[in-house]
């Protein structure tokens, strides 16, 4: 749904601004519209599902079921990046462009904070984390949502202690997973004891999600504190209340991720079957990419000129005015820093007091969860489809033939009534031979529509066709009348194989021949005032009037017709005789499936190759 | 419903069966230059199987042990290939070359859009291979061959 709108929107925007080319629509935004308004909205849909926001939020702690390298992957790094950098690369031109900023900013501090309350009551290690990105996404939209010049490089740094950061402690629940065979945090006790590296490694890159101590996350914690200090657009100071609020639920619940990792609880704290000292050792291989990405998080935050090069860059890429400058660890006494040990301090409170927030949290259950809306929205759907599929696709192969040649006549035909006039320089035949074949294929066409029986229609709708390659021989066209006799034998051939099967003749319908014989005559009259219309209705030179030359300096060919087709064309070529050969396909699967023994699997493999054959 | 098999037929055929598969390459190879090329040389070769199958119910595809769909999978593959081998040649898709041999009795010259040619002919005679095959047989004993 989401992808769906964010092509719509895209499209939009693209045709509003005359180009395709992200860079050229920011450089040069389109001015402002309905048209473009309701683009950016779509591009919002879809960069708000693409990275969990709220109300889409629920499907990225539903996807934890992976396996931890995937969860890490998807849920730290890549995937759900995605629309926070559609977001990044969108805002600079268009954060002011109508309901953009006031959106974008509420839809992402209300996930920052929804996912960080709803990841201080997990117990679920894994959902745990999954909530917390959730809550980091929402943080991420805000700092680049609001495409103010001052917090682009706050968002770069968040992105990148995010990205570190979430990805270690998924791997460090992996760890815990694979030794413990539990993930759930009243299970685990004694932990750190255990495996004491870990605990370290862990504690690391959860003050880097918080944004506590010498890590890169503190520096970008203290840069989005400040730029959104010093923003100027309207309710900067409402979106930062919003985010320290939301570290404060952010420090706390990393607190309480790495109390129920590795703390030793108390007897009344834990599960009956609490598992931890008796947890067998990681062995070091198995650390070592956590460590890795923890001795990172740490060496960005004590020396931040690793990254300053990057960031700047990056800021600058994304906003060409964005304020950038050296990174530093050591943090001036400002207003930043007060908000910093603010939220450590009501972090640290709210953590030690969070038996007593869980009715709230019940209280919040009860609320309609989004998921539930999603499934009912997802069947009303799918009945719908269902409906739809059973109007359009009955079944009835007279009425898919009428239906298709009924659209040909009304829509060219009402523009040829309206609009062209015949061609006046007409002449019924070029020489008696022409005419005669043409009474021949005319007789042979009509009695291909009288014959009574099947095998009779076939072989005078052949002789049709090797009437039609005589005309091409007349016309000097040896090509295209060998290509014809071919064909048509083929067809011929083909036609009688299939028809072995259905019985000799026809029955003749009881009803509607009337309706029949007046769609066939009028597309018949259609086609051919089409035809002649066509041909007449030429206004530019023909493409083809240069190939002759073309074949034989270029391709050096002088058959015209098959130096098209093989080279000037080629591509053409290629297209049709991949499907052809899927055709061919098709036609193996659906009687080899139609032979087997009617089984669940063949029906739905047959189902399958007769929907993509052509 | 289909007629017995005639003496006359089969005889007809088997002088006739590889004289229309020479011919198929014939049209296949002068087709740069004259009336032909893969598409043509293509049917032909289908049109010798057509026969065969008429005169003796067995398809040629038989003898060679192999499925018709090889037919379709090698004619792909050398449409692809040969649209493929002049970008690793830093030249455009499909970008045509010749080369010209000078053979005792005359200069040969020979075109690599021979190669895209061939890759025609052969999903042409697959697909009518594909078709005799799949539509011309009956019974489950046919299908356990294929």
């Amino acid at each position: 749904m989401g992808g769906l709108a964010l092509l719509g929107g895209l499209v939009l925007l693209a045709q509003s601004a005359s180009t395709t080319r992200l860079s050229e629509i920011l450089a040069d935004p389109p001015p402002t519209t309905g048209v473009v308004i309701a683009a950016l909205l779509l591009v919002l849909l879809g960069a708000f599902t693409k990275s969990a926001q709220v109300p889409f939020h629920f499907w990225l702690p539903a996807a934890m079921v992976a396996p931890t390298p995937v969860s890490g992957y998807l849920h730290s790094a890549t995937m759900v990046k995605a629309g926070v950098y559609l977001v990044a690369r969108f805002a600079p031109a268009f954060a002011a462009v109508g309901p953009w900023r006031p959106l974008v900013l509420t839809v992402g501090l209300a996930t920052m904070l929804l996912g960080a309350w709803r990841a201080l009551f997990a117990d679920d290690l894994k959902q745990l984390l999954a909530l917390s990105t959730v809550s980091q996404l929402g943080f991420l939209m805000v700092l680049f949502g609001a495409g103010s010049p001052e917090l682009a490089e706050a968002g770069c740094l968040m992105l990148l202690a995010h990205a570190v950061g979430k990805a270690a402690l998924f791997m460090v629940v992996g760890v815990i997973d694979h030794q413990a065979h539990t993930r759930d945090l009243r299970n685990l006790s004694g932990l750190g004891r255990r495996m004491p590296v870990l605990a370290v490694t862990a504690t690391v890159l959860a003050f880097s999600v918080a944004g506590v101590g010498p890590v890169v996350g503190f520096l970008g914690k203290e840069h989005a504190f400040d730029g959104l200090l010093e923003s100027h657009f309207a309710g900067a100071t409402a979106v930062l209340v919003g985010v320290v609020a939301g570290s404060v639920l952010t420090f706390a619940y990393s607190m309480r991720f790495l109390w129920g990792a590795f703390a030793t609880k108390r007897s009344s704290e834990s599960g009956h079957d609490a598992v931890g000292p008796a947890v067998p050792r990681a062995t070091p291989l198995f650390v070592a990419p956590a460590i890795v990405l923890g001795v990172a998080s740490v060496a960005f935050g004590v020396a931040p000129s690793l990254v300053t090069g990057l960031m700047n860059e990056a800021s600058l890429a994304i906003q060409p005015d964005a304020v950038v400058g050296a990174l530093s660890l050591i943090p001036h006494l400002g207003t930043a820093f007060v908000l910093s040990i603010l939220v450590i301090t009501a972090g640290s409170l709210l953590f030690l007091s969070r038996r007593a927030m869980e009715p709230w949290d019940r209280l919040a259950h009860r609320l309609p969860a989004a998921s539930h809306s999603y499934e009912l929205t997802i069947r009303a759907l799918n009945r719908v489809a269902d409906t739809v599929t059973g109007i359009v696709q009955h079944g009835s192969l007279p009425l898919y033939v009428t239906v298709v040649l009924f659209t040909f006549l009304a829509l060219p035909g009402v523009v040829l009534l309206s609009e062209t006039s015949l061609p006046t320089d007409l002449q019924l035949a070029d020489s008696p031979m022409q005419a005669a074949v043409g009474v021949i294929v005319i007789g042979a066409a009509l009695a291909t529509a009288l014959s009574r029986r099947r095998f009779a229609a076939v072989l005078a709708l052949g002789a049709t066709g090797y009437g039609i390659a005589v005309l091409w021989v007349l016309q000097g066209a040896p090509d295209l009348a060998i290509t014809q006799l071919l064909v048509e034998t083929v067809t011929v051939v083909v036609f009688v194989l299939v028809l072995r099967q259905l019985p000799d003749s026809f029955r003749a319908p009881r009803r509607g021949q009337l309706t029949r014989v007046l769609i066939a005559g009028l597309v018949g009259v259609m086609m051919t005032a089409f035809v002649l219309v066509t041909t007449g209705a030429r206004v530019a030179p023909p493409v083809s009037s240069s190939y002759a030359e073309l074949a034989v300096e270029e391709a050096g060919g002088k058959n015209v017709v098959n130096v098209i087709l093989v080279d000037l064309r080629a591509f053409d070529t290629l297209g049709e005789i991949t499907v052809l050969l899927v055709a061919a396909l098709g036609i193996t699967s659906l009687v080899v499936a139609a032979r087997l023994p009617r089984s669940g699997a063949a029906n739905a493999e047959a189902g399958r190759n007769a929907g993509e054959s052509p | 419903m289909i007629p017995l098999r005639s003496r006359i037929l089969d005889v007809g055929v088997r002088a006739l069966f590889h004289t229309l598969l020479l011919v198929s390459l014939f049209f296949l190879f002068r087709g740069h230059n004259q009336p032909g090329g893969g598409f043509a040389g293509g049917l032909v070769a289908g049109a010798a199987f057509v026969l065969l199958w008429m005169a003796r119910r067995r398809d040629a595809v038989v003898t060679l042990r192999a499925t018709p769909e090889t037919f379709l999978g090698l004619g792909l593959l050398a449409a692809v290939t040969t649209a493929l081998v002049p970008v690793i040649g830093s030249g455009r898709m499909l970008e045509s070359a010749s080369v010209t041999w000078s053979a005792p009795l005359g200069d040969v010259t020979v075109y690599s859009v021979l190669a895209f040619d061939i890759a025609v002919y052969l999903i042409v005679l697959g697909f009518v291979a594909v078709a005799l095959r799949r539509l011309g047989n009956d019974g489950p004993d046919d299908v356990a061959r294929s």
